[in-house]
């Protein structure tokens, strides 16, 4: 599919994310627009509640593993329901009926401590389905890997730590964040080398941009700024960004056909050879950031 | 004081489709309402509807253990019971704690302490036609957005009186925790989505969830003309599961223009106004039709 | 028998309380001795999983129905596990005492 493929020297091994406070600003196609510029790479899709790097990448998913989540059960021979689990459990997950214990597996956290302080070691943990975890090559030979977390289920971090488990040594990983600021963003951006924050020109991008900034300030994750649906004329962001000492990574100009082509399931960056420059740069740029700011990270 | 208010939840499942662009709209045309931004993570209603803020509230998150340094001996029991990976060298890493208190219970030199977080804030706020408004923003970083919608919408309902008619609630994107604790009592669901493979994908595991959770909705097709195959697809499929498309408005630059003026959209173009217009009615008629009834979707 | 009823006050007077999992208190009253006893809720606090907690007060009361606006699933799932008879969809117009006439005069006819 491409001309010229960035080479990666052996041995050399990265993990950028890509975030964003606000949803919808062009993580995935950011995510997929370098997954694309980038030789022996892999791109894993962390936003499990609602991931969509598939439909993009259009990948032959050739492994799907079903993941699990370990939660208590209760063996009634040896239960008195004595109430300790119940008074142990910080998330609710546990209720005490009287004549049995009633655990609310969506609750559980997994902390094992019910577990533990059974005096009558009536509990052991079993396995709930939390998820499935993809694996698979797009044509052009990027591994890829998602989750897709179970309707139903509220937490999404256990299945977003297994999917990042899957980072591969030795070449370029790029991890599709889930929106926000929370535990999912979190869980991403602190298990990478540098994270590529995607906003769009709009007071809304502006406020979210600036708790995203916030994070990884507190993560101490280096980080840089792309700018979707940019209009000049619109300087906010990039005032905030100069005062802030920020780098500005790219602009993404604000298109009719750019959405077109998304809404098809197309990656910007296949069909225009000006974006597919740009992305180019994109990833140098990333390149030169992390080795500058490489030595306080570790 | 019989409930006399009905609850809209407006959800996309994917981010960026117009949930608070339409939220807004519904807003300013309808009259009775309290209006609730239950995106805490990147709450942005406030910035169109400017409100006056009357009163602000501290949000206590979840619990989180820390050591104390001169009281632990280092025997590291809590580090080998953590299942978070949280404690390492004797310390807790606050962004790894999930709040479980298994290590403040199990320490045998009472050194941790196990205390609730001040980890956001909520705003209640009066709005220029003088209904209530309702935003929080959780602290950068911090985890527990669920409880902070949670606490957001007991606030919010608690406060209601029997002229309220409507709440407006602008839901997060997803479908995990917050999602389900934003249709906490939702009486109808108003599904914000676009013609995109995304967007419908994200909408179809959206509306996996409103089954689950026994919920009604109507969809609103934003920017419908962008892509006539996947727009006919939402329709197609909406049919199939028997949810109404309460609106469709077309792809417009002047939106996003408008967003930057800090502008309602129905306040800028006239054409919105009427299309909002006509789907707030339909959306009335929709829940005003199964008032009694418990229909599943 | 002793029949839970969801109330905004602690008295029999106070206005019922629609919500469950969040009700300020619970009047437990005992059909056999005429008397009643409030308890507080601690779910109201409580910020996820309130609503099965409440069912857990309800149940460690030993009431035998319980009177309420509205259950959560989770909620209805435990209290059905312990076999306490739910009579939800009450408003809160109605004071505590007025519920209870409600239910148990229909109970008699």
């Amino acid at each position: 599919m491409w001309d010229t493929l960035i080479n990666v020297e052996r041995g050399q091994e990265l993990v950028i994310s890509i975030a964003s406070g606000k949803g919808g600003t062009g993580k995935t196609t950011v995510a997929t627009g370098l997954v694309q510029t980038i030789e022996n790479c892999s791109y894993f899709d962390c936003d499990v509640e609602e991931p969509n790097g598939h439909i993009l990448l259009q990948p032959s998913i050739e492994q799907t593993e079903k993941i699990y989540k370990p939660v208590p059960a209760i063996n009634s021979d040896l239960c008195n329901c004595c109430g300790k689990c119940v008074d142990v459990c910080e998330f609710n997950a546990l209720i005490n009926i009287k004549f049995d214990i009633v655990i609310i597996e969506e609750m559980c956290h997994s902390c094992g401590a019910c577990q533990h302080y059974c005096p009558h070691e009536a509990l052991s943990m079993r396995r709930k389905e939390i998820g499935e975890l993809r694996k698979g090559n797009t044509g052009n030979g990027v591994l890829f890997v998602d989750g897709v977390l179970k309707i139903g289920e509220p937490s999404a971090v256990p299945l977003i730590k297994k999917v990042i488990e899957r980072v591969k040594p030795d070449v370029v990983n790029v991890l599709d964040s889930p929106p926000g600021t929370s535990c999912p963003m979190i869980e991403v951006a602190k298990n990478s080398d540098y994270c590529v924050l995607v906003t769009e020109s709009t007071p809304y991008g502006l406020h979210d941009l600036v708790q995203s900034v916030d994070v990884l300030k507190a993560l101490r994750i280096p980080f840089g700024v792309v700018i979707n649906k940019f209009e000049d004329a619109f300087k906010d962001i990039v005032d905030y960004l100069e005062a802030n000492d920020i780098d500005l990574l790219m602009t993404i100009p604000f298109d009719r056909k750019i959405a077109e082509a998304y809404s098809s399931g197309k990656i910007p960056a296949i069909f225009n050879n000006e974006e597919r420059n740009k992305f180019e740069e994109l990833f140098k740029r990333i390149c030169s950031k992390v080795k500058t700011t490489g030595a306080e990270v570790v | 004081m019989c409930k006399t208010y009905k609850q809209i939840v407006v959800l996309s499942g994917k981010g960026g489709t117009g949930k608070t662009t339409i939220s807004s709209a519904i807003a300013s045309l309808l009259s009775n309402k309290v209006i609730i931004d239950c995106d805490v993570e990147a709450a942005n209603l406030h910035l169109t509807l400017k409100p006056r803020v009357e009163n602000k509230y501290d949000f206590y998150g979840g619990k989180k253990a820390s050591i104390k340094q001169g009281k632990c001996i280092e025997c590291g029991i809590c580090e080998s019971i953590c299942n978070f990976n949280a404690i390492k060298n004797f310390q807790v890493n606050p962004y790894e704690c999930e709040g479980c208190g298994f290590c403040y219970r199990v320490c045998p030199e009472d050194a941790i302490s196990f205390e609730l977080q001040l980890t956001g804030r909520y705003y209640k706020c009066d709005l220029h036609d003088g209904s209530k408004f309702y935003y929080a923003r959780l602290e950068p970083g911090e985890t527990n957005s669920g409880k902070l919608v949670s606490e957001l919408k007991e606030k919010a309902i608690s406060n209601i009186n029997e002229s309220v008619k409507w709440v407006v609630v602008d839901g997060p994107p997803g479908i995990g925790c917050p999602v389900n604790a934003s249709l906490a009592s939702a009486d109808y669901v108003l599904i914000v989505t676009e013609p995109s493979k995304s967007a419908m994908n994200d909408s179809i595991r959206l509306i996996g969830l409103l089954r689950i959770l026994k919920l009604r909705a109507g969809i609103i097709i934003n920017k419908s003309d962008l892509n006539e195959e996947v727009c006919k697809a939402i329709e197609h499929y909406a049919f199939l599961e028997n949810i109404p498309i309460i609106g469709r408005l077309p792809f417009d630059e002047q939106v996003i223009q408008s967003l930057r003026e800090g502008k309602s959209i129905i306040d800028t173009n006239e054409l919105y106004y009427l299309k909002m217009k006509d789907a707030i009615k339909l959306l009335k008629n929709e829940i005003r039709d199964h008032k009694n009834k418990l229909v599943e979707i | 028998m002793k029949i839970a009823v969801t109330s905004q006050g602690g008295s029999m007077d106070a206005l019922l309380s629609e919500r469950f999992g969040r009700c300020p208190y619970f009047v437990i009253y005992n059909t056999e001795s005429a008397k009643f006893n409030v308890i507080t809720n601690i779910g109201e606090q409580m910020q996820g999983g309130a609503g099965p907690k409440a069912a857990e007060l309800v149940i460690k009361e030993n009431a035998q129905v319980l009177l309420t606006g509205k259950v959560g699933d989770k909620a209805k799932d435990v209290l059905d596990r312990a076999n306490i008879r739910v009579i939800d969809g009450f408003g809160e117009a109605i004071s505590v005492r007025v519920a209870l006439e409600e239910y148990l005069n229909n109970k008699i006819e």
